[in-house]
């Protein structure tokens, strides 16, 4: 290819590898340079700030810390609310849609078809078109005000079921379930000893997905949560924008920022290529 | 006989497999989109300290959201700035999915360049936005940086400008984006047969013509599907403008998205108006989504 390519019209390949590299090094600093600043700011103190901006790290990273975990926000309270939803979600949402995919894949059953399609069609409907009638119906079963409404609705997640049962087509081999059941074991131990390890590496990845976007989740859980100390960070940092904030502390913004973004940063560079290759698993078969 | 009414006595755990997403399904979905329907045809809102309704109505609050200018020019708000997003993002894609996997560039440190520009994607966008509103802030860093290099004379006022405020939402969607994007593109452009390339080489065709004529008509059912999510993703557009704009759509409802709005009408109770509204944006992305399933079947 690259022989051939000298001799014809086209730009030498060595003239594209150059400029690739260059467009590809821009748009990496592009994603960076808003996390750089974010984090050099969240070093710096309020008066440091407003003298202008330096590229360089200053010495406040945990006056700004102590100073927002004394302030008027329960951050802390925010960070445990966040954990125990995105936790909850987490595992809710692989487990039973482990359990769904394994539904439709291992057994044949009347209506398999329609479950399977129906499951599909509702996969893109947003969550937004419903919260009218889903915040009615939370407010009779009394659970206004409380984690329990941002949980339960995850044992539902046609999307994670889609990526799931995609894995479960290409790996999961009947025959050792067959052994299983030959062995007597029931269907439920099965499913729990058997099928779930070998979905580890796709059942891993989607709790992951599945806590970052109940992590970062503010729509619904703006609108269930009233009581200050029961808010997520999300709907936390969304008073935090709606307070007089010319007034506020910027170090105190900067920080809370970065404490609600770098967990999830942190696990992603851990995990990053496990989610990087998850991405594309399902979506797209060619 | 015996051994079929045991393949059926285990085939009954395919129900009870469905049973818990199925129950939690229609509780905390089919039951509340059936009373937002309910709740769309009828009058049912406070004024002031006095509640009105609910009184039956019929279609009158479609009517009503439909005839009035306000829903169409949220609804080009919302279009523009995910258009305005968009265009950039799939054309970015497309050429660093390209770059990623064309066999006689041969890029290093791909892994490294493939975390760095998905990693936005993961990020709160509620959080971006804030970091956004305060970098871009009268005296935020960004003014503070441009005014001492000498670009400007005096802070630049982004968020009283409209064209500033859309373009900081477009630009931190093609950011959040793009690397998706780019990964879900380049899975497609690596499952093309490389036995395609080699007839190209041996025609002699040029690597822009390679992109043109084979990689891109091979691509349409995944750009499609790109496409088509995306834009379901954009009717949705509400956590960067409401944060950025503290939920008022400033300057002047240049920035107010339809899901916006929506949540105006369920924050203040108008149920009647809010019912109609997400009645209409289930219909939206029901069309959207019907696309989106039939290309899903036509790949199995």
């Amino acid at each position: 290819m690259e022989e051939n390519r000298k001799v014809s019209k086209g730009i030498p390949v060595k003239t594209r590898r150059v400029i690739s590299y260059i467009v590809l090094i821009f748009f990496s600093l592009l994603c960076l340079i808003w996390f750089y600043i974010l984090l050099i700011n969240s070093t710096r103190s309020h008066a440091e700030m407003t003298k202008g901006f330096t590229p360089i790290p200053s010495t406040h990273f945990v006056d700004n810390w102590i100073n927002l975990v004394n302030g008027t926000i329960p951050i802390l309270n925010g960070f445990i609310n966040s954990f125990i939803v995105s936790g909850g979600v987490a595992i809710l949402a692989s487990y039973f849609s482990a359990m769904t995919a394994y539904a439709i894949h291992a057994y044949e059953f009347k209506g398999k078809q329609a479950a399977s399609a129906f499951i599909l069609a509702v996969m893109m409907v947003p969550t937004q078109v419903t919260a009218l009638g889903f915040i009615q119906l939370i407010t009779k079963m009394k659970m206004d005000d409380t984690l329990l409404p941002l949980i339960i609705p995850a044992v539902a997640a046609p999307v994670t079921y889609f990526y799931l049962k995609q894995y479960m087509e290409a790996n999961l081999s009947m025959s050792l379930v067959e052994a299983a059941r030959i062995d007597g074991a029931g269907e439920f131990r099965t499913f729990n000893s058997i099928v779930l390890p070998i979905m580890k590496p796709a059942v891993s990845v989607q709790m992951i997905f599945a806590f970052v976007g109940s992590w970062n989740n503010y729509f619904t859980p703006a609108l269930i949560l009233h009581s200050d100390k029961k808010k997520t960070l999300p709907v936390m940092i969304a008073q935090l924008r709606g307070a007089d904030w010319l007034r506020f502390d910027m170090g105190q913004v900067y920080i809370m920022i970065a404490a609600s973004i770098f967990p999830v940063v942190i696990v992603y560079l851990i995990m990053s290529k496990f989610i990087v290759g998850g991405i594309s698993s399902g979506a797209v078969k060619g | 006989m015996k051994k079929q009414s045991k393949v059926a006595r285990v085939n009954r755990w395919g129900y009870i497999f469905l049973i818990p997403f199925f129950l939690t399904y229609v509780i905390f979905q089919v039951i509340p989109l059936c009373s937002t329907i309910y709740n769309s045809l009828f009058e049912n809102f406070r004024s002031g300290l006095k509640q009105i309704g609910p009184n039956f109505v019929g279609f009158a609050n479609f009517a009503k959201l439909l005839g009035t200018i306000d829903f169409w020019n949220y609804f080009e708000n919302t279009l523009l700035m995910w258009v305005g997003g968009f265009i950039p993002q799939i054309l970015v894609s497309l050429l660093l999915a390209y770059w990623f996997s064309d066999p006689s560039l041969r890029l290093k440190f791909q892994q490294f360049f493939k975390t760095v520009i998905y990693m936005p994607n993961l990020i709160m966008a509620s959080a971006f936005a804030m970091l956004f509103f305060a970098l871009f802030a009268d005296q935020g860093p960004v003014n503070s940086i441009l005014v001492s290099m000498g670009i400007l004379k005096q802070p630049f006022k982004f968020f009283a400008s409209v064209t500033a405020s859309r373009v900081l939402i477009m630009f931190m969607n093609f950011l959040m984006w793009f690397g998706n994007t780019t990964i879900l593109l380049l899975a497609g452009m690596l499952g093309i047969d490389q036995e395609l390339y080699e007839a190209a080489e041996v025609d002699g065709a040029t690597s822009s013509q390679v992109f043109f004529r084979i990689t891109l008509p091979i691509l349409r059912p995944i750009l499609l599907y790109v496409l088509v999510t995306s834009l379901i993703g954009g009717m949705q557009m509400y956590d960067v403008p409401q944060i950025l704009t503290n939920g008022k759509g400033t300057p002047a409802n240049s920035t107010l998205t339809v899901i916006m709005y929506l949540n105006q009408h369920l924050t203040s109770k108008n149920l009647g108006m809010g019912g109609a509204l997400s009645v209409v944006m289930f219909a939206v992305t029901g069309v959207l989504s019907i696309v989106i399933f039939n290309l899903n079947k036509r790949k199995d």
